[in-house]
Protein backbone atom coordinates (compact mmCIF):
# COMPACT_ATOMS: atom_id res chain seq x y z
CA UNK A 1 0.00 0.00 0.00
CA UNK A 2 0.99 3.46 -0.30
CA UNK A 3 1.16 6.18 2.77
CA UNK A 4 -2.02 7.67 1.83
CA UNK A 5 -4.12 4.03 1.49
CA UNK A 6 -2.54 3.40 4.61
CA UNK A 7 -3.52 6.17 6.77
CA UNK A 8 -7.01 6.19 5.08
CA UNK A 9 -6.63 2.42 6.22
CA UNK A 10 -5.91 3.13 9.49
CA UNK A 11 -8.56 5.74 9.81
CA UNK A 12 -11.87 3.21 8.46
CA UNK A 13 -10.52 0.46 10.75
CA UNK A 14 -9.37 -1.57 8.02
CA UNK A 15 -6.06 -3.41 7.33
CA UNK A 16 -6.46 -2.50 3.52
CA UNK A 17 -7.88 -0.34 1.13
CA UNK A 18 -7.76 -0.24 -2.46
CA UNK A 19 -7.67 3.02 -4.60
CA UNK A 20 -11.65 3.24 -6.24
CA UNK A 21 -13.01 1.65 -2.78
CA UNK A 22 -15.59 4.21 -1.20
CA UNK A 23 -14.74 4.31 2.76
CA UNK A 24 -16.33 6.01 6.00
CA UNK A 25 -13.05 7.40 7.77
CA UNK A 26 -12.62 9.26 11.27
CA UNK A 27 -11.20 12.46 10.97
CA UNK A 28 -8.52 13.70 13.82
CA UNK A 29 -8.65 17.67 12.99
CA UNK A 30 -11.41 19.84 11.76
CA UNK A 31 -10.58 23.18 10.28
CA UNK A 32 -13.27 26.18 8.78
CA UNK A 33 -12.59 29.79 8.15
CA UNK A 34 -14.31 33.00 8.04
CA UNK A 35 -15.65 31.83 4.46
CA UNK A 36 -16.42 28.25 4.53
CA UNK A 37 -17.05 28.21 8.26
CA UNK A 38 -20.17 30.01 8.82
CA UNK A 39 -22.04 27.90 5.59
CA UNK A 40 -21.29 25.26 7.87
CA UNK A 41 -22.41 26.68 10.68
CA UNK A 42 -26.13 27.24 8.90
CA UNK A 43 -25.88 23.55 8.06
CA UNK A 44 -24.99 22.29 11.38
CA UNK A 45 -28.25 24.42 13.08
CA UNK A 46 -28.54 23.33 16.76
CA UNK A 47 -26.64 19.62 16.63
CA UNK A 48 -23.96 19.81 18.72
CA UNK A 49 -20.48 19.01 17.19
CA UNK A 50 -18.24 15.64 17.90
CA UNK A 51 -15.65 17.01 19.70
CA UNK A 52 -14.64 20.14 20.24
CA UNK A 53 -11.45 20.19 20.86
CA UNK A 54 -11.02 18.17 17.22
CA UNK A 55 -11.97 21.53 15.67
CA UNK A 56 -10.29 24.80 14.33
CA UNK A 57 -12.00 27.76 13.28
CA UNK A 58 -9.07 30.64 12.15
CA UNK A 59 -11.03 33.95 10.53
CA UNK A 60 -8.50 34.66 7.95
CA UNK A 61 -9.44 35.28 4.98
CA UNK A 62 -11.31 38.43 5.13
CA UNK A 63 -9.52 39.43 8.19
CA UNK A 64 -9.14 42.06 10.16
CA UNK A 65 -12.60 42.37 9.51
CA UNK A 66 -12.63 44.33 5.54
CA UNK A 67 -16.47 45.23 5.63
CA UNK A 68 -19.11 45.06 8.25
CA UNK A 69 -20.59 41.75 6.05
CA UNK A 70 -17.09 39.87 6.73
CA UNK A 71 -17.27 41.23 10.23
CA UNK A 72 -20.87 39.32 10.57
CA UNK A 73 -19.21 36.29 9.31
CA UNK A 74 -16.19 36.42 11.96
CA UNK A 75 -19.13 37.24 14.12
CA UNK A 76 -20.87 34.05 13.44
CA UNK A 77 -18.28 31.91 13.45
CA UNK A 78 -16.97 33.45 16.76
CA UNK A 79 -20.12 32.91 18.46
CA UNK A 80 -20.26 29.29 17.44
CA UNK A 81 -17.13 28.85 19.44
CA UNK A 82 -18.21 30.38 22.58
CA UNK A 83 -21.51 28.76 22.33
CA UNK A 84 -19.95 24.79 21.63
CA UNK A 85 -16.28 25.47 23.67
CA UNK A 86 -14.26 25.04 20.18
CA UNK A 87 -10.81 24.71 21.82
CA UNK A 88 -9.06 26.15 18.90
CA UNK A 89 -10.54 28.97 17.98
CA UNK A 90 -8.24 31.73 16.93
CA UNK A 91 -8.92 35.17 17.46
CA UNK A 92 -7.35 37.94 15.22
CA UNK A 93 -3.84 38.89 16.72
CA UNK A 94 -3.62 35.66 17.94
CA UNK A 95 -4.08 33.62 14.26
CA UNK A 96 -2.26 32.73 11.08
CA UNK A 97 -3.13 31.74 7.67
CA UNK A 98 -4.71 28.62 8.63
CA UNK A 99 -2.30 26.66 6.94
CA UNK A 100 1.04 27.72 8.16
CA UNK A 101 -0.76 28.21 11.81
CA UNK A 102 -1.91 24.91 12.09
CA UNK A 103 1.40 23.01 11.73
CA UNK A 104 2.94 25.72 13.48
CA UNK A 105 0.81 25.22 16.78
CA UNK A 106 1.84 21.11 16.88
CA UNK A 107 -2.24 20.56 15.89
CA UNK A 108 -1.51 18.63 12.52
CA UNK A 109 0.58 15.30 13.45
CA UNK A 110 2.29 12.78 11.33
CA UNK A 111 -0.16 9.86 10.05
CA UNK A 112 -2.93 12.13 11.14
CA UNK A 113 -6.31 12.52 8.74
CA UNK A 114 -7.12 15.66 8.45
CA UNK A 115 -10.48 17.59 6.88
CA UNK A 116 -10.70 21.16 6.01
CA UNK A 117 -13.07 23.47 4.19
CA UNK A 118 -10.20 25.08 2.38
CA UNK A 119 -8.91 23.63 -0.67
CA UNK A 120 -5.70 23.99 0.04
CA UNK A 121 -5.75 22.17 3.40
CA UNK A 122 -3.38 19.60 1.75
CA UNK A 123 -0.84 21.69 2.95
CA UNK A 124 -0.57 19.09 6.08
CA UNK A 125 0.74 16.50 3.79
CA UNK A 126 3.79 17.88 4.41
CA UNK A 127 3.70 16.50 7.43
CA UNK A 128 3.45 12.89 6.39
CA UNK A 129 -0.91 13.36 6.85
CA UNK A 130 -3.82 12.36 4.94
CA UNK A 131 -5.00 16.03 4.56
CA UNK A 132 -7.92 17.14 1.75
CA UNK A 133 -9.92 20.01 0.97
CA UNK A 134 -13.94 19.86 1.60
CA UNK A 135 -16.80 21.98 0.97
CA UNK A 136 -18.59 23.45 4.45
CA UNK A 137 -21.62 20.92 3.76
CA UNK A 138 -18.92 17.84 4.22
CA UNK A 139 -17.70 19.31 7.19
CA UNK A 140 -20.95 20.05 8.44
CA UNK A 141 -21.38 16.76 8.82
CA UNK A 142 -18.12 15.83 10.01
CA UNK A 143 -18.38 18.14 12.49
CA UNK A 144 -21.41 16.50 14.08
CA UNK A 145 -20.25 12.95 13.32
CA UNK A 146 -16.47 13.19 13.45
CA UNK A 147 -16.74 11.04 10.26
CA UNK A 148 -15.90 11.69 6.51
CA UNK A 149 -16.76 9.46 3.40
CA UNK A 150 -14.05 9.23 0.90
CA UNK A 151 -13.18 7.33 -1.95
CA UNK A 152 -9.54 6.09 -1.60
CA UNK A 153 -7.44 7.52 -4.40
CA UNK A 154 -4.91 6.41 -6.79
CA UNK A 155 -1.43 7.62 -6.07
CA UNK A 156 0.98 9.83 -8.79
CA UNK A 157 3.95 9.18 -7.59
CA UNK A 158 6.57 12.30 -8.37
CA UNK A 159 10.55 11.59 -7.84
CA UNK A 160 13.07 14.25 -8.00
CA UNK A 161 16.67 13.85 -8.48
CA UNK A 162 19.49 16.13 -9.31
CA UNK A 163 20.93 19.24 -7.56
CA UNK A 164 18.83 22.50 -7.09
CA UNK A 165 20.06 25.33 -9.34
CA UNK A 166 20.39 28.10 -7.31
CA UNK A 167 16.69 30.57 -6.68
CA UNK A 168 15.31 27.32 -7.33
CA UNK A 169 12.56 26.46 -4.12
CA UNK A 170 9.79 24.16 -3.36
CA UNK A 171 7.54 26.82 -5.38
CA UNK A 172 9.41 26.31 -8.49
CA UNK A 173 9.40 22.23 -8.50
CA UNK A 174 5.80 22.80 -7.56
CA UNK A 175 4.57 25.01 -10.56
CA UNK A 176 6.88 22.69 -12.84
CA UNK A 177 5.26 19.85 -11.75
CA UNK A 178 1.90 21.37 -12.81
CA UNK A 179 2.94 22.69 -15.71
CA UNK A 180 3.69 18.78 -16.49
CA UNK A 181 0.58 17.42 -14.69
CA UNK A 182 -1.76 20.10 -15.96
CA UNK A 183 -4.71 21.34 -14.01
CA UNK A 184 -6.89 18.42 -13.98
CA UNK A 185 -3.63 15.92 -14.31
CA UNK A 186 -4.27 15.02 -10.68
CA UNK A 187 -7.93 14.82 -10.19
CA UNK A 188 -9.04 12.71 -7.70
CA UNK A 189 -5.44 10.99 -7.03
CA UNK A 190 -2.91 11.90 -4.45
CA UNK A 191 0.27 13.16 -5.20
CA UNK A 192 3.64 11.80 -3.50
CA UNK A 193 6.57 13.37 -3.49
CA UNK A 194 10.20 11.57 -3.42
CA UNK A 195 13.50 11.57 -4.32
CA UNK A 196 16.59 12.39 -3.11
CA UNK A 197 15.81 16.64 -3.95
CA UNK A 198 12.99 16.03 -1.65
CA UNK A 199 15.09 14.38 1.25
CA UNK A 200 17.04 17.60 1.13
CA UNK A 201 13.95 19.99 0.90
CA UNK A 202 12.78 21.90 4.21
CA UNK A 203 9.80 21.88 6.14
CA UNK A 204 9.00 25.38 4.68
CA UNK A 205 9.44 24.06 1.12
CA UNK A 206 7.66 20.71 1.63
CA UNK A 207 4.57 22.82 3.05
CA UNK A 208 4.72 24.72 -0.11
CA UNK A 209 4.65 21.62 -2.66
CA UNK A 210 1.68 19.93 -0.40
CA UNK A 211 -0.23 23.40 -0.76
CA UNK A 212 -0.34 23.57 -4.28
CA UNK A 213 -1.03 19.46 -5.26
CA UNK A 214 -5.02 20.78 -5.42
CA UNK A 215 -3.59 23.09 -8.29
CA UNK A 216 -3.07 19.67 -10.14
CA UNK A 217 -6.83 19.03 -9.16
CA UNK A 218 -5.29 16.35 -6.31
CA UNK A 219 -7.16 15.25 -3.61
CA UNK A 220 -4.03 14.94 -1.39
CA UNK A 221 -0.41 15.98 -1.77
CA UNK A 222 2.06 13.94 0.52
CA UNK A 223 5.61 13.37 1.67
CA UNK A 224 7.26 10.78 3.67
CA UNK A 225 8.00 11.68 7.50
CA UNK A 226 11.40 11.46 7.81
CA UNK A 227 14.30 13.01 10.20
CA UNK A 228 13.43 16.75 8.86
CA UNK A 229 9.71 16.29 9.47
CA UNK A 230 9.94 14.58 13.41
CA UNK A 231 12.81 17.49 14.48
CA UNK A 232 9.66 20.17 12.64
CA UNK A 233 7.10 18.44 14.88
CA UNK A 234 9.51 18.30 17.75
CA UNK A 235 9.97 21.55 17.84
CA UNK A 236 6.19 23.04 17.95
CA UNK A 237 4.37 24.49 20.02
CA UNK A 238 3.03 22.70 23.01
CA UNK A 239 -0.59 22.55 22.12
CA UNK A 240 0.75 19.50 20.40
CA UNK A 241 0.57 17.54 23.89
CA UNK A 242 -2.96 17.04 23.86
CA UNK A 243 -2.88 14.92 21.03
CA UNK A 244 -2.06 11.32 20.29
CA UNK A 245 1.36 9.94 19.92
CA UNK A 246 1.49 10.08 15.58
CA UNK A 247 2.41 7.14 13.56
CA UNK A 248 5.00 7.46 10.51
CA UNK A 249 3.46 5.63 7.62
CA UNK A 250 5.78 4.65 4.43
CA UNK A 251 4.71 3.97 1.31
CA UNK A 252 6.01 -0.53 0.55
CA UNK A 253 8.43 -0.88 -1.88
CA UNK A 254 5.65 -3.05 -3.86
CA UNK A 255 3.11 -0.21 -3.64
CA UNK A 256 0.71 0.31 -7.16
CA UNK A 257 1.10 3.52 -8.46
CA UNK A 258 -1.59 5.56 -11.03
CA UNK A 259 1.64 6.82 -12.93
CA UNK A 260 5.29 7.42 -12.10
CA UNK A 261 7.16 10.72 -13.02
CA UNK A 262 10.77 11.57 -12.70
CA UNK A 263 12.16 15.06 -12.61
CA UNK A 264 15.82 15.64 -13.26
CA UNK A 265 15.99 19.08 -11.10
CA UNK A 266 19.31 19.94 -12.64
CA UNK A 267 17.48 20.93 -15.25
CA UNK A 268 14.19 23.15 -13.58
CA UNK A 269 14.72 26.91 -13.76
CA UNK A 270 13.19 29.62 -11.67
CA UNK A 271 9.61 29.95 -12.98
CA UNK A 272 7.00 31.85 -13.32
CA UNK A 273 3.15 30.96 -14.24
CA UNK A 274 1.16 33.08 -16.72
CA UNK A 275 -2.29 33.55 -16.56
CA UNK A 276 -4.81 32.17 -16.06
CA UNK A 277 -3.65 28.99 -15.08
CA UNK A 278 -1.20 27.96 -12.52
CA UNK A 279 -0.28 24.85 -15.30
CA UNK A 280 0.25 27.90 -17.43
CA UNK A 281 4.33 28.02 -16.65
CA UNK A 282 7.45 28.74 -18.51
CA UNK A 283 10.70 29.91 -17.01
CA UNK A 284 11.02 33.12 -15.56
CA UNK A 285 13.60 34.32 -18.37
CA UNK A 286 11.52 33.15 -21.12
CA UNK A 287 7.91 35.03 -19.68
CA UNK A 288 9.03 37.88 -22.28
CA UNK A 289 8.63 41.46 -20.92
CA UNK A 290 6.12 42.17 -18.63
CA UNK A 291 5.53 45.36 -16.28
CA UNK A 292 4.11 44.87 -12.80
CA UNK A 293 2.33 47.24 -10.75
CA UNK A 294 2.01 45.25 -7.70
CA UNK A 295 4.28 42.22 -6.33
CA UNK A 296 2.79 39.84 -3.19
CA UNK A 297 4.98 37.98 -0.82
CA UNK A 298 2.74 36.15 1.68
CA UNK A 299 -0.24 33.31 1.11
CA UNK A 300 -0.36 30.12 3.02
CA UNK A 301 2.27 28.84 -0.20
CA UNK A 302 4.14 31.45 0.88
CA UNK A 303 4.64 33.67 3.76
CA UNK A 304 6.65 31.09 6.30
CA UNK A 305 10.57 32.43 7.01
CA UNK A 306 12.27 30.97 4.60
CA UNK A 307 10.05 32.58 2.30
CA UNK A 308 10.77 36.34 3.88
CA UNK A 309 14.32 35.16 4.13
CA UNK A 310 14.68 34.89 0.34
CA UNK A 311 12.71 38.06 -0.21
CA UNK A 312 15.07 40.10 2.36
CA UNK A 313 18.29 38.60 0.57
CA UNK A 314 17.20 39.87 -2.98
CA UNK A 315 15.89 42.94 -1.30
CA UNK A 316 18.62 44.13 1.18
CA UNK A 317 19.99 47.33 0.38
CA UNK A 318 17.79 48.29 -2.72
CA UNK A 319 14.74 50.19 -3.49
CA UNK A 320 11.34 49.09 -4.88
CA UNK A 321 10.26 50.54 -8.67
CA UNK A 322 9.01 53.86 -7.85
CA UNK A 323 5.46 52.74 -9.34
CA UNK A 324 5.23 49.08 -7.89
CA UNK A 325 3.55 48.13 -4.57
CA UNK A 326 5.36 45.48 -2.87
CA UNK A 327 2.82 43.99 -0.18
CA UNK A 328 5.01 41.26 2.03
CA UNK A 329 2.18 39.27 4.56
CA UNK A 330 4.10 37.35 7.18
CA UNK A 331 1.79 33.82 7.64
CA UNK A 332 1.47 34.22 11.04
CA UNK A 333 1.67 36.04 14.22
CA UNK A 334 4.79 33.93 15.21
CA UNK A 335 6.41 34.32 11.44
CA UNK A 336 6.26 38.40 11.82
CA UNK A 337 7.41 38.62 15.31
CA UNK A 338 10.31 36.46 14.22
CA UNK A 339 11.04 38.23 11.02
CA UNK A 340 11.29 41.55 13.09
CA UNK A 341 13.79 39.99 15.42
CA UNK A 342 15.79 39.34 12.41
CA UNK A 343 15.44 42.50 11.10
CA UNK A 344 13.62 41.20 8.12
CA UNK A 345 11.00 43.65 8.34
CA UNK A 346 13.45 46.59 8.81
CA UNK A 347 15.19 45.52 5.35
CA UNK A 348 11.26 45.36 3.66
CA UNK A 349 10.65 48.77 4.96
CA UNK A 350 13.30 50.47 3.98
CA UNK A 351 13.38 48.71 0.57
CA UNK A 352 10.14 50.73 -0.04
CA UNK A 353 7.64 47.39 0.79
CA UNK A 354 4.25 47.64 3.22
CA UNK A 355 4.29 44.83 5.71
CA UNK A 356 0.63 43.81 6.84
CA UNK A 357 -0.57 41.76 9.49
CA UNK A 358 -1.40 37.93 8.58
CA UNK A 359 -4.08 37.96 5.91
CA UNK A 360 -5.14 36.03 2.78
CA UNK A 361 -6.35 38.99 1.48
CA UNK A 362 -5.50 40.08 -1.81
CA UNK A 363 -4.62 36.27 -2.69
CA UNK A 364 -8.08 35.60 -3.10
CA UNK A 365 -8.80 39.67 -3.92
CA UNK A 366 -10.24 39.80 -0.84
CA UNK A 367 -8.94 43.10 0.61
CA UNK A 368 -5.41 44.89 1.50
CA UNK A 369 -4.04 44.84 -2.58
CA UNK A 370 -6.51 44.21 -5.01
CA UNK A 371 -6.50 45.13 -8.27
CA UNK A 372 -8.17 47.46 -10.75
CA UNK A 373 -8.78 47.03 -13.97
CA UNK A 374 -5.55 46.28 -16.39
CA UNK A 375 -2.77 45.72 -13.43
CA UNK A 376 -0.63 43.00 -13.32
CA UNK A 377 1.31 41.38 -10.36
CA UNK A 378 3.45 38.64 -9.27
CA UNK A 379 2.62 36.83 -6.58
CA UNK A 380 4.02 34.07 -4.67
CA UNK A 381 0.38 32.88 -3.95
CA UNK A 382 -1.43 30.00 -5.47
CA UNK A 383 -3.77 31.30 -8.35
CA UNK A 384 -3.81 33.12 -11.33
CA UNK A 385 -7.13 32.75 -12.49
CA UNK A 386 -8.72 34.97 -14.15
CA UNK A 387 -10.15 38.21 -11.58
CA UNK A 388 -8.35 36.10 -8.82
CA UNK A 389 -6.45 39.18 -7.24
CA UNK A 390 -9.44 41.54 -8.40
CA UNK A 391 -10.97 42.97 -11.51
CA UNK A 392 -11.43 40.21 -14.06
CA UNK A 393 -9.27 42.41 -16.29
CA UNK A 394 -6.48 42.63 -14.31
CA UNK A 395 -3.36 39.22 -14.39
CA UNK A 396 -1.61 37.52 -11.63
CA UNK A 397 1.55 35.65 -12.71
CA UNK A 398 2.58 32.98 -9.84
CA UNK A 399 6.65 32.64 -8.53
CA UNK A 400 8.66 32.32 -5.56
CA UNK A 401 9.69 35.22 -3.29
CA UNK A 402 13.33 35.42 -4.70
CA UNK A 403 11.49 36.07 -8.18
CA UNK A 404 8.61 38.40 -6.39
CA UNK A 405 11.03 40.39 -4.87
CA UNK A 406 13.67 40.94 -7.90
CA UNK A 407 10.33 41.52 -10.07
CA UNK A 408 9.78 44.32 -7.18
CA UNK A 409 12.69 46.50 -7.74
CA UNK A 410 12.89 46.03 -11.73
CA UNK A 411 9.50 46.93 -12.40
CA UNK A 412 8.80 43.85 -14.40
CA UNK A 413 9.59 39.96 -13.87
CA UNK A 414 12.72 39.10 -13.83
CA UNK A 415 15.15 36.79 -12.57
CA UNK A 416 16.78 37.86 -9.33
CA UNK B 1 -36.48 17.53 -16.81
CA UNK B 2 -35.62 19.67 -19.66
CA UNK B 3 -33.73 22.81 -20.04
CA UNK B 4 -32.56 25.23 -22.34
CA UNK B 5 -28.47 24.95 -22.45
CA UNK B 6 -25.46 27.62 -21.81
CA UNK B 7 -22.02 26.36 -22.65
CA UNK B 8 -18.84 27.18 -21.06
CA UNK B 9 -15.19 25.61 -22.07
CA UNK B 10 -12.70 23.87 -19.67
CA UNK B 11 -11.24 25.13 -16.30
CA UNK B 12 -13.91 26.85 -15.30
CA UNK B 13 -12.87 27.69 -11.91
CA UNK B 14 -14.77 28.91 -8.81
CA UNK B 15 -13.41 32.11 -8.54
CA UNK B 16 -15.35 32.95 -11.81
CA UNK B 17 -18.51 31.60 -10.51
CA UNK B 18 -18.43 33.47 -7.93
CA UNK B 19 -16.07 35.68 -7.50
CA UNK B 20 -14.42 36.02 -4.18
CA UNK B 21 -15.72 39.87 -3.08
CA UNK B 22 -19.11 38.11 -2.94
CA UNK B 23 -18.24 35.87 -0.28
CA UNK B 24 -19.16 37.59 2.46
CA UNK B 25 -22.51 36.40 2.50
CA UNK B 26 -24.39 32.56 2.25
CA UNK B 27 -27.50 33.96 0.95
CA UNK B 28 -28.10 32.12 -2.71
CA UNK B 29 -30.44 34.60 -3.47
CA UNK B 30 -27.79 37.03 -3.47
CA UNK B 31 -24.80 34.74 -4.65
CA UNK B 32 -26.94 33.91 -7.74
CA UNK B 33 -27.16 37.47 -8.98
CA UNK B 34 -23.51 37.15 -9.45
CA UNK B 35 -23.48 33.32 -10.61
CA UNK B 36 -20.46 32.49 -13.48
CA UNK B 37 -19.93 36.80 -14.01
CA UNK B 38 -16.25 36.03 -13.93
CA UNK B 39 -16.48 34.64 -17.49
CA UNK B 40 -19.76 36.26 -18.66
CA UNK B 41 -21.18 39.72 -16.61
CA UNK B 42 -24.50 39.24 -17.90
CA UNK B 43 -25.33 35.33 -17.26
CA UNK B 44 -27.48 36.30 -14.27
CA UNK B 45 -29.98 38.41 -16.71
CA UNK B 46 -29.94 35.57 -19.09
CA UNK B 47 -30.11 32.23 -17.26
CA UNK B 48 -33.88 31.37 -16.72
CA UNK B 49 -35.11 29.00 -14.31
CA UNK B 50 -34.53 25.03 -15.11
CA UNK B 51 -31.96 26.34 -17.79
CA UNK B 52 -28.74 23.34 -18.14
CA UNK B 53 -24.90 23.98 -17.85
CA UNK B 54 -22.89 21.92 -19.80
CA UNK B 55 -19.11 22.49 -19.79
CA UNK B 56 -15.62 21.04 -20.74
CA UNK B 57 -12.68 19.57 -18.40
CA UNK B 58 -12.56 20.29 -14.66
CA UNK B 59 -15.66 22.23 -14.25
CA UNK B 60 -15.16 23.92 -10.92
CA UNK B 61 -11.57 23.99 -10.09
CA UNK B 62 -9.74 26.15 -7.14
CA UNK B 63 -11.19 26.83 -4.60
CA UNK B 64 -13.60 24.85 -2.13
CA UNK B 65 -15.92 27.65 -1.49
CA UNK B 66 -19.63 25.77 -1.67
CA UNK B 67 -20.89 29.32 -2.53
CA UNK B 68 -19.91 28.52 -6.02
CA UNK B 69 -22.85 25.59 -6.65
CA UNK B 70 -25.03 27.46 -4.39
CA UNK B 71 -24.76 30.29 -6.81
CA UNK B 72 -25.26 28.22 -9.41
CA UNK B 73 -28.06 26.48 -8.25
CA UNK B 74 -29.49 29.78 -6.87
CA UNK B 75 -29.93 31.14 -10.56
CA UNK B 76 -32.37 28.36 -11.18
CA UNK B 77 -29.76 25.99 -13.04
CA UNK B 78 -31.41 22.40 -13.08
CA UNK B 79 -28.30 20.32 -13.93
CA UNK B 80 -24.51 20.46 -14.65
CA UNK B 81 -23.21 18.06 -17.38
CA UNK B 82 -19.61 18.53 -18.19
CA UNK B 83 -16.56 16.50 -19.64
CA UNK B 84 -15.23 16.25 -16.03
CA UNK B 85 -15.50 17.84 -12.54
CA UNK B 86 -13.16 19.30 -10.18
CA UNK B 87 -13.02 16.63 -6.80
CA UNK B 88 -14.73 18.80 -4.14
CA UNK B 89 -17.20 21.18 -6.78
CA UNK B 90 -18.10 17.56 -7.39
CA UNK B 91 -19.06 16.45 -3.77
CA UNK B 92 -20.22 19.74 -2.84
CA UNK B 93 -22.94 19.70 -5.59
CA UNK B 94 -23.96 16.21 -4.34
CA UNK B 95 -23.99 17.62 -0.56
CA UNK B 96 -26.38 20.15 -1.83
CA UNK B 97 -28.83 18.51 -4.23
CA UNK B 98 -27.86 20.02 -7.37
CA UNK B 99 -27.70 17.13 -9.86
CA UNK B 100 -24.29 16.74 -11.63
CA UNK B 101 -23.71 14.58 -14.71
CA UNK B 102 -20.21 13.55 -15.97
CA UNK B 103 -20.75 12.41 -19.59
CA UNK B 104 -17.68 14.06 -22.36
CA UNK B 105 -19.72 12.71 -24.72
CA UNK B 106 -22.66 14.35 -23.90
CA UNK B 107 -20.81 17.47 -23.34
CA UNK B 108 -19.09 17.56 -26.84
CA UNK B 109 -22.17 16.77 -28.45
CA UNK B 110 -24.25 19.52 -26.98
CA UNK B 111 -24.40 22.71 -28.60
CA UNK B 112 -25.33 26.24 -26.68
CA UNK B 113 -29.40 27.41 -26.77
CA UNK B 114 -30.44 23.38 -27.72
CA UNK B 115 -33.05 22.11 -25.60
CA UNK B 116 -32.08 18.83 -23.63
CA UNK B 117 -33.63 16.42 -21.67
CA UNK B 118 -32.14 14.59 -18.65
CA UNK B 119 -33.49 11.51 -16.50
CA UNK B 120 -31.28 11.70 -13.68
CA UNK B 121 -32.54 8.19 -12.21
CA UNK B 122 -31.04 6.75 -15.26
CA UNK B 123 -28.36 9.18 -16.08
CA UNK B 124 -29.74 9.00 -19.83
CA UNK B 125 -29.20 12.59 -21.74
CA UNK B 126 -31.29 13.67 -24.59
CA UNK B 127 -30.64 16.39 -26.79
CA UNK B 128 -33.75 17.60 -28.23
CA UNK B 129 -32.68 19.81 -31.45
CA UNK B 130 -29.96 17.10 -32.45
CA UNK B 131 -32.06 14.16 -31.07
CA UNK B 132 -28.16 13.04 -29.95
CA UNK B 133 -28.45 10.42 -26.81
CA UNK B 134 -25.89 9.81 -24.31
CA UNK B 135 -25.68 7.83 -21.00
CA UNK B 136 -23.95 9.59 -17.78
CA UNK B 137 -21.91 6.90 -15.97
CA UNK B 138 -24.60 6.28 -12.64
CA UNK B 139 -23.98 7.53 -9.37
CA UNK B 140 -21.72 5.22 -7.29
CA UNK B 141 -24.61 3.08 -4.55
CA UNK B 142 -22.86 5.24 -1.60
CA UNK B 143 -23.84 8.52 -3.33
CA UNK B 144 -27.29 7.29 -4.32
CA UNK B 145 -28.08 6.85 -0.53
CA UNK B 146 -26.82 10.34 0.11
CA UNK B 147 -29.07 11.92 -3.00
CA UNK B 148 -31.52 9.69 -1.33
CA UNK B 149 -32.05 10.86 1.67
CA UNK B 150 -32.42 14.82 0.72
CA UNK B 151 -28.54 15.52 0.69
CA UNK B 152 -25.16 14.86 2.70
CA UNK B 153 -26.24 16.00 6.31
CA UNK B 154 -29.74 14.68 6.28
CA UNK B 155 -27.66 11.22 5.47
CA UNK B 156 -25.89 11.72 8.43
CA UNK B 157 -28.37 12.68 10.95
CA UNK B 158 -30.46 9.64 10.03
CA UNK B 159 -27.51 7.45 10.89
Amino acid sequence: MTITEKILAAHAGRKEVEPGEFIEAKADLLLANDITGPLAIKELGDDKVFDPERIALVPDHFTPNKDAKSAEQCRILKEFAKKHRIKHYFEVGRMGIEHALLPEKGLVQPGELIIGADSHTCTYGALGAFASGVGSTDLAACMLSGRIWLKVPESIKLIYYGKLKKWVTGKDLILYTIGDLGVDGANYKAMEFHGEVISQLSMDGRFTMANMAVEAGAKNGIFQPDEITLNYVQQQSPLSADRQEYTSYKSDEDATYAEIREYDCSKIKPQVALPPLPSNTKPVAEAGDINIDQAVIGSCTNGRMEDLRLAAQVLRGHKIHPYVRLIIIPATQKIYLQALQEGLIEIFIEAGAVVTTPTCGPCLGGHMGVLAEGEKAIATTNRNFTGRMGHPRSEVYLANPAVAAASALKGRITHP
Amino acid sequence: MQGRVWKFGDNVNTDEIIPASYLNTTDPEVLARHCLEGIDEDFPKKVSEGDIIVAGRNFGCGSSREHAPLAIKGAGISCLIAESFARIFYRNSINIGLPILECPQAARGIKEGDLVEVDLPSGKIKDLNSDGVWASQPFPEFMQKIIASGGLMNYVRKK
